[in-house]
């Protein structure tokens, strides 16, 4: 029998090693300013921090209860719309009310919409739920271009995030102000939702996934877990709407369009649903990506599909997914194997990048001679000056992607073999052990 | 008022038998291998934009069987080298792959064509009105498109039902392995369809192009609309396909004409309309501008209450 002491000190360091990744989060989130502290790098910080709430949001249905939606921007949006006439009315009224509460309106909309939306649509899982979210997307989409009043018509309901009421001194008109408070709303909400993925309605939310016939035979209703994860979801993708129209001080139609829906869906799927750390990742990459590459590529949108159809054909699990399938090598302490393994990946890693370099070759230059040809057929890929109009260019690039495809057909079979090898190896030093 | 009724009828008719033109391969599909096909709308915009191109250059009679043909046959590589290799993966990771389709081609499209509209128009030898109905003219390539979206709507009907290659077809759909076991190939039967229907498709993008916009977002405007279609009308279900392509078809040209607000109705049985508030809107917003959420609340409305469809027998 342990001593009460003992146990009391066993709940401590229970209670430590659950904190202590978030206490690594958190100071995380407090250091990143300083090492990033530009203000476009603000910038991106914030909207990322916004897109992990929305993505994680989503990860909920899509995930955890396996419900694909096709419109779950209608409550990021709606969130940003109330928070942004709150705020409105806060000002006007001049309130005692200050910014850092108004994400909650945000959530709480949400959660309104979720629950009036969620009552009609999780009836049904599968294709009849997605095609019933779409359909909800839609409506409130278009509503939003004939309610003008509410929705600002074209160019959104705009407010301004420094009139509400000072606390501690912070008058968020600094974007650094408005990082601090993006973090520690993505903080809790991330803790939040990673809490809900270890209680037994989290559990049971993946059952339903799985199966929901099962579910019902232990007594639990799956419709009405569809219905409150669904809700939920709504609760935290109204956050993220409202830390969005904090950080825009700008609301319009286009937050709760279709765009917006595809966009955390392509985020949640290429960073991988199959964990909780996978949106994450696909937030983060997918915001950076959409800063990086639009300031290099007027196309950036179709690299970006063409990685989310890459991804569901030969990674459905996403990034994480990648990751996680090299775990029990890296359990084993097969060095020897995960060397060689890498090593195999370099190999098929300079043809795959090749046939890359052909693509965006071809993809850059297409674009340029059909929508960009007035000013002029020189165009610079690589920071290499290139003519669109002459045949070499093509040349070079077909012979990029066709010879880069080919060697890369010859050359994956040799990874399949390091990777099949490395896994054997890691498997029979487990059971040795 | 008749006039309003007569033109409205028409051209409802004529939207009707133009979703139906895609919805007829979409449910195809969807019966055959499940999948919902997200890029649908996709192939009939690529169909409009090969019909513009080649209409360039050949002419637009050629562009009629060309574009659809070239439209189908990318449409089969698709599946036999996309589609085919994420069925594994399951239902989900199919529609997936067909969102993301749709994505690439609208951005593929306005890589090539830009954003603006295309100068598609209708071929001088169609440029005339057919006939005068209550002083307005009624042009002879509305009347083209109708006939041709029939006679294409009953010679998929004739094969689908009457022919060697539709029993085939019809029992891949419902005895796939007995099928193959009678030596039928049924992965070439699936692509075969899903050529088919993406060039059905084309056919209606080569003809709705000159006659609607043919620009880079008139896939993302049609797209859903084409779900409401095959979903109101039953998932996997032609002969409810035709019927629900009719009726949006008819509802959504009627509300367009029809001018009424709903201050209008309140107004007349006595309740005023607010002075302010952000709502205000709601009472100036007439029959005609709802008309294009009619589809979407139909389909919500439907899904809520007859999850079937209309004409459905299968609940997916």
């Amino acid at each position: 029998m342990p001593a009460p002491r003992s146990l009391s000190s066993a709940v401590a360091i229970a209670i430590v090693r659950l904190a202590a990744p978030w206490i690594a989060l958190a100071a995380v989130f407090l250091i990143l300013p300083t090492i990033f502290h530009s203000g476009s790098a603000l910038t991106m910080l914030s909207l990322i921090g916004i897109m992990i709430v929305f993505t994680l949001s989503y990860n909920m249905l899509l995930g955890e209860t396996g419900l694909l939606s096709f419109g779950h921007a209608v409550y990021y949006g709606l969130g940003g719309f109330l928070a942004v006439h709150a705020m409105n009315t806060v000002i006007r009224n001049a309130l005692p009310v200050p910014l850092l509460v108004v994400p909650l309106v945000g959530g709480f909309s949400g959660l309104l919409f979720g629950i009036i939306f969620g009552s009609v649509s999780t009836r049904r899982a599968g294709t009849v739920f997605a095609m019933i979210s779409l359909g909800l997307g839609e409506l409130v989409a278009s509503s939003s271009l004939i309610l003008r009043g509410f929705f600002g018509g074209e160019e959104g309901v705009s407010t301004n995030r420094t009139k509400l009421l000072h606390v501690f001194g912070l008058n968020f008109g600094p974007q650094i102000q408005v990082y601090y408070l993006i973090a520690g709303w993505c903080l809790l909400c991330m803790a939040t939702m990673y809490a809900l993925t270890r209680t037994p309605f989290g559990r049971m939310c993946n059952a339903v996934r799985e199966n929901p016939e099962r579910v019902q035979f232990v007594g639990y209703n799956p419709r009405m877990l569809r219905f409150i994860a669904f809700s939920l979801a709504g609760l935290f993708a109204g956050i993220a709407g409202a830390l969005a129209a904090i950080n825009f001080e700008l609301v319009n139609s286009a937050e709760v369009g279709a765009g917006q829906s595809g966009l955390v869906l392509l985020a949640a799927y290429i960073g991988g649903i199959g964990s909780f750390i996978g949106p994450v990742i696909g937030a983060i990459l997918v915001t950076w990506l959409e800063v990086m590459l639009s300031d290099v590529t007027d196309v950036w949108q179709l690299y970006f599909g063409l990685l989310f159809i890459g991804m569901v054909m030969f990674a459905p699990n996403g990034i994480a997914g990648l990751l996680t399938m090299h775990a029990p090598l890296w359990q084993a302490r097969a060095y020897g194997s995960m060397l060689r393994l890498a090593l195999a990946y370099l190999v098929a890693l300079v043809p795959a990048l090749v046939l890359l370099a052909g693509l965006i070759l071809v993809i850059e230059m297409t674009y340029h001679l059909s929508v960009k040809m007035s000013e002029g057929r020189t165009i610079s890929v690589f920071h290499v000056a290139l003519d669109s109009g002459s045949a070499m260019p093509w040349v070079v690039a077909a012979v990029l992607t066709c010879g880069g495809f080919w060697l890369f057909r010859l050359t994956w079979p040799v990874v399949g073999a390091a990777w099949h090898v490395a896994l054997v190896r890691a498997q029979a030093e487990r059971r040795t052990k | 008022m008749l006039e309003l009724v007569t033109i409205s009828t028409l051209n409802g008719v004529l939207y009707g038998m133009l979703l139906f033109l895609m919805a007829s391969g979409l449910t195809l599909i969807f019966s055959m291998m499940g999948v919902l096909n997200f890029a649908h709308a996709s192939f009939y915009m690529l169909g409009a934009f090969f019909g513009f191109q080649i209409s360039q250059i050949l002419g637009f009679w050629p562009a009629l069987v060309a574009a659809p043909v070239l439209v189908g046959g990318i449409g089969a590589l698709v599946e036999r080298y996309g589609l085919r290799h994420v069925h594994r993966h399951g239902p989900v990771a199919e529609l997936l792959f067909t969102f993301g389709l749709a994505f690439v081609i609208q951005e593929i499209v306005q890589m090539i064509w830009g954003k603006g509209p295309a100068d598609y128009r209708v071929p001088a030898a169609l440029d005339f009105s057919a006939f005068t109905v209550f002083s307005t003219n009624y042009p002879a390539y509305k009347m083209f498109e109708l006939l041709t979206a029939v006679a294409i709507f009953a010679v998929l009907f004739t094969v689908l039902t009457r022919t060697r290659v539709g029993l085939i077809i019809q029992a891949s759909l419902t005895h796939s392995h007995m099928v193959a076991m009678l030596g039928h190939n049924v992965p070439r039967v699936f692509m075969l369809v899903f050529g088919v229907g993406t060039g059905l498709a084309a056919v209606a993008g080569v003809i709705a192009g000159p006659a609607l916009v043919t620009q880079s977002n008139m896939a993302g405007a049609l797209g859903p609309i084409l779900f409401v279609v095959v979903v109101v009308g039953g998932l996997g279900s032609l002969a409810g396909a035709f019927l629900a392509s009719l009726l949006i078809g008819l509802v959504q040209t009627f509300a367009v004409s029809v001018n009424v607000s709903v201050a209008d109705v309140l107004g007349s049985i006595g309740v005023a309309a607010p002075a302010g508030g952000v709502l205000f809107d709601v009472w100036d917003v007439t029959v005609a501008q709802i008309a294009p959420i009619i589809p979407y609340l139909l389909l919500v409305l439907i899904l809520i209450f007859r999850p079937t469809g209309l004409m459905g027998t299968r609940e997916h």
